[in-house]
Formats: C-alpha cells, structure tokens, sequence
C-alpha cells in the first residue's frame, strides 16, 4: 500500500502574497506529495474545513500580514474542536522569531522564515508527520 | 486467502446486518469518514474496500455528472457556478476533482479546490481533490469508488471533473450518468470538431467564455457535427425499418459511432434527439443554470429510454475490468510477482524468449495462483 503525502497549502488572511505560498507548493509537488492549494484570503474555518475534506497530512500556512498570532492558533483550535489530532501544521511568510514559541505553544509545529531552504522545510515535514 | 489460514475453516463474511464503523459514520454522513473512506479506496486500503461493499445499498441514488474539456476551459469555474445554482434547490452537492500527477515526482497540485473554495463551509457541499497518480484517461483509479462513497454519503449530485483533456481522454463516459462537454472559443477549426474521440462523449454540450469573439461559430461548428450524426441515426433507424437504403452498403451506416459521430439517443418515435448546445460565461454565472436543467433533462429522457439503465450496466463492467487489471499489476509489483516478471523479462530482454509467449507464461502462473 502506497500512500502519499497530502499537503494544504492556504493564504490565511486578507494580504494578496502568494508568491512564497506558490513556490513551497511546486517544491512540495517535485517531492512527490499531493498538493491541494486553496488561494487567497481564506479564512481559518474554509482552512480546517478543507483539510477535513482532503484528508491531508499536512496544513501548511502562509502569511505576510502580522495576523499570524491570530490566524494560526484558531486553525489549531478549529482543527482540535473538529477532533482532528493527527494533521502536522506548520507555518511560514514574514513572522518576527519572538513569536515562533507563542505559536508552537499553540500547535504550530514549525516555523519557516523567508530564506529557509524547501529542502529544509520538506525534510521537517517528512520527519514529523503525524499520520503513518 | 493466506496460507496460514488454510486448513482453518474458511473466513465467514461479516455478520448480516453489521456494519464496518466506517461505513456507519459514511451514511450519517460525517465528513471526516467520507474523507478518510476516499483516502483508503485511492490508496487501496482493504478495509476501505469492505467498507465500500458494505455501502451498496446506495448505489444509483446520486445522479453523477461528469464535467471534461481542455485545461483552461472553465470547467472548476463551472462547478462552482453549478454548485451554487444545485443548493438554491435544495439538492447536496459532492464534488471530485481531478487533476494530473507528474509523471517524473509523482507529486502532484491540486488547484480546483481553488475556485470552488466559497462553498467550503457549506454542509451540504463535499468537495475532494484527487490525483490521476498515472492513469492517463483524465480520472485517477478510485475515482469511480470515491463518487460511490459521495453518494452513499448522500449527495444528491455527484459532479466529476475531469484532469483538462485533449482529444482521447474519454474514460468519464464509463462512470458518468451525464457527460458536459465543455469547449471554448480559439482552440481550432470545425475538423477538430469531426475527430474521434472527447467530442463523442458529450450529452449536454457547453461553449463556455462565450462572451469572446468565435462563440458563434464554435457552436454552429458543434451542432453541425451533431446534424451529421443525426443523419447517421436517421439512417440507422431508417435501414433498420426497411433494409439498407438502395446503393448504401450496410453495416457502413449501422456501425455504432459511425464516422467518428456521437450515436445520439432517439425519441419515441425514432427520431434522433441533438444533444443541446449551450453558451455560458462561468465567470459571471450566465448559463449554468440552463446547464443544470439541461443535465437535469438529460438524465429524465435518459431514465424514461431506459439509456441510463444500460449505461451503468456498462459502467460497472468497465469499473469490474479495470479492477481486475489494477489487481493483476498490484500481484505482478508484489514480491513474488517480480521475481517471475524479472526472469522472464530477461529472457524477453536478451533475445531468449518472445514477448507473446512470456505473457502467456507470466499469465499462467498468475491464473494458477503460483503468484499472490
């Protein structure tokens, strides 16, 4: 039995920066995992919903606009409410490193800063999934 | 069977009456199952297998509409036109989404979600991507077992869009109750509209962007092809009646999709019945809901011919071979099946043996069971 890793890749919250979103998904993809990619805009609950749909492995956030300690931790809590306990979340975009233990303390497993290599956020993926 | 069981009475199947958990939380339709049911049937997850058999009961309820056309037609655009239009009445709406694999990582982008994603918090709305993950017909192996368990789930609508096809990509057809064929404007001249293949499988034919410049003519072009099959029928059924019409030789006429033309449904009176033609702009919306009382029209003659009837008697064969296909290949990749396959494609590789007589070879010791 084969199976493949299944990643979302969102844009929580209103900035229009998908770019950094983009190119993580192309890596993802060229490691051979599922990509579902949602867009712009969405918010926390269209996140949660559409991991539980896609039954993904991993929900990967991107966000450029400050809104992180905001964002983030409601879709662990929705993800949690829902029952949901074996998806990794990760996170990514511009968030200024005092606020990486907040957001782990919140569920957020890893923090990838601009300049982070995809090799490496790919390996912290593979190596941390909850799902076997 | 295993080995270790053999001798042990053999395997009883499950209680009358009991269901498998999973199959329990599918029909009261949390979606969490649904979604997990579908990752076993993609992965080939025996317990996703049985809990599918255990479903059964539901099979027929949903009305599947497959959706296909070119990359960049439009067709995630008008899903989610015809999701919309499918909940103001009322009807739940699952959605299967395919997109390619790449054929070197594997890997793989599901955007289709994408343009549908308003509907996400929709109760009534399941929508799930899935990856072609090597099939080349424009659906992935589960597909047709995914749409199953949507509509064990209860959806009321199961729309399948197709990976964005060329011209050959036709496997829709064999799990789809009603085929939309979505063409747009600029792709090309009316031959393209005569070649064999995507353009036969269309009931409810779509020009989608039909705000652009060629609209028009790509549906002047669509119908005229559909007037030529319409004159086939004709003299199908004319012949049929009466013997081969003087000077035509027969069968040339009476072969089914005869000139590379849709075989079109007939009315009751014989008359062949043009599948409809319609504009749309699924950016704004105008048209779709034509398109889903055409679909709904469609399935209504289709139910009433009794069409739909033996359209799925084709579909479950198509679904029961290409099981057994997939199952042969999955013996062949186990263990032992390699260990065969290597050594015969050895012989085949070095000149020793030929091809024909390896497969039969290879076939035999699959048929034995000497693999498994």
């Amino acid at each position: 039995m084969d199976r493949k890793i299944r990643i979302l890749v969102a844009k929580p919250g209103l900035d229009g920066h998908d770019r950094g979103a983009k190119v993580m998904a192309r890596a993802f993809r060229d490691d051979g995992m599922e990509v579902v990619y949602t867009g712009l805009r969405q918010t926390p609950e269209q996140i949660v919903q559409a991991a539980i749909q896609e039954d993904v492995d991993v929900v990967a956030m991107s966000i450029l606009s400050g809104a992180h300690n905001h964002l983030f931790p409601r879709v662990t809590e929705l993800l949690a409410a829902k029952g949901v306990d074996d998806v990794l979340v990760v996170g990514g975009g511009v968030i200024p490193e005092d606020d990486y233990e907040f957001l782990k303390s919140k569920g957020v497993a890893a923090i990838f800063g601009p300049g982070t290599p995809t090799k490496t956020t790919i390996d912290f993926i593979r190596a941390n999934l909850k799902r076997k | 069977m295993s080995a270790k069981q053999a001798g042990a009475a053999p395997p009883r199947p499950e209680p009358r009456g009991e269901q498998p958990e999973l199959a329990r939380r599918v029909v009261s339709g949390e979606a969490r199952a649904v979604a997990r049911l579908i990752s076993g049937l993609e992965d080939g997850d025996p317990a996703a297998a049985a809990a599918l058999a255990a479903l059964r009961g539901s099979r027929g309820r949903a009305h599947v509409v497959g959706v296909t056309g070119p990359p960049g037609s439009g067709k995630s655009t008008l899903c989610d036109k015809m999701i919309a239009e499918l909940r103001g009445r009322g009807l739940r709406v699952g959605i299967l989404a395919v997109d390619p694999s790449s054929p070197f990582s594997g890997g793989a982008i599901l955007g289709d979600r994408l343009r549908m994603q308003r509907h996400a918090l929709d109760e009534g709305v399941f929508i799930r991507s899935l990856a072609s993950r090597g099939r080349l017909g424009g659906l992935s192996r589960a597909t047709a077992a995914a749409a199953r368990a949507l509509e064990a789930a209860g959806y009321d609508w199961v729309i399948v869009e197709t990976v964005g096809v060329g011209q050959s990509e036709v496997e829709i057809v064999k799990m789809a109750d009603t085929v939309v064929l979505v063409s747009v404007p600029g792709l090309g001249d009316d031959i393209q509209v005569i070649k064999a293949g995507v353009m036969e499988i269309g009931d409810v034919f779509v020009v989608n962007k039909a705000d652009r410049e060629g609209a028009d003519r790509v549906v002047r072009e669509i119908r005229g092809m559909l007037e030529m099959a319409a004159g086939l029928a004709w003299a199908r059924a004319e012949a049929a009646h009466h013997g081969p019409a003087p000077g035509s030789a027969a069968g040339s006429v009476a072969g089914p999709g005869a000139g590379g033309l849709p075989e079109l449904p007939l009315d009751a009176e014989g008359h062949p019945v043009l599948p409809p033609i319609l504009k749309t702009v699924a950016e704004t919306g105008e048209g779709c809901a034509g398109l889903v009382d055409a679909v709904i029209e469609h399935r209504r003659r289709a139910s009433e011919s009794g069409a739909l009837a033996s359209r799925r008697l084709e579909a479950a064969r198509a679904e029961m071979r290409s099981l057994i296909a997939y199952r042969l290949l999955d013996l062949l990749e186990g263990e032992r099946g390699r260990g065969v396959e290597d050594s015969l494609a050895r012989a085949v590789a070095s000149g020793d043996q030929d091809p024909y007589s390896a497969a039969e070879e290879l076939l035999a010791a699959l048929s034995k069971g000497a693999i498994a």
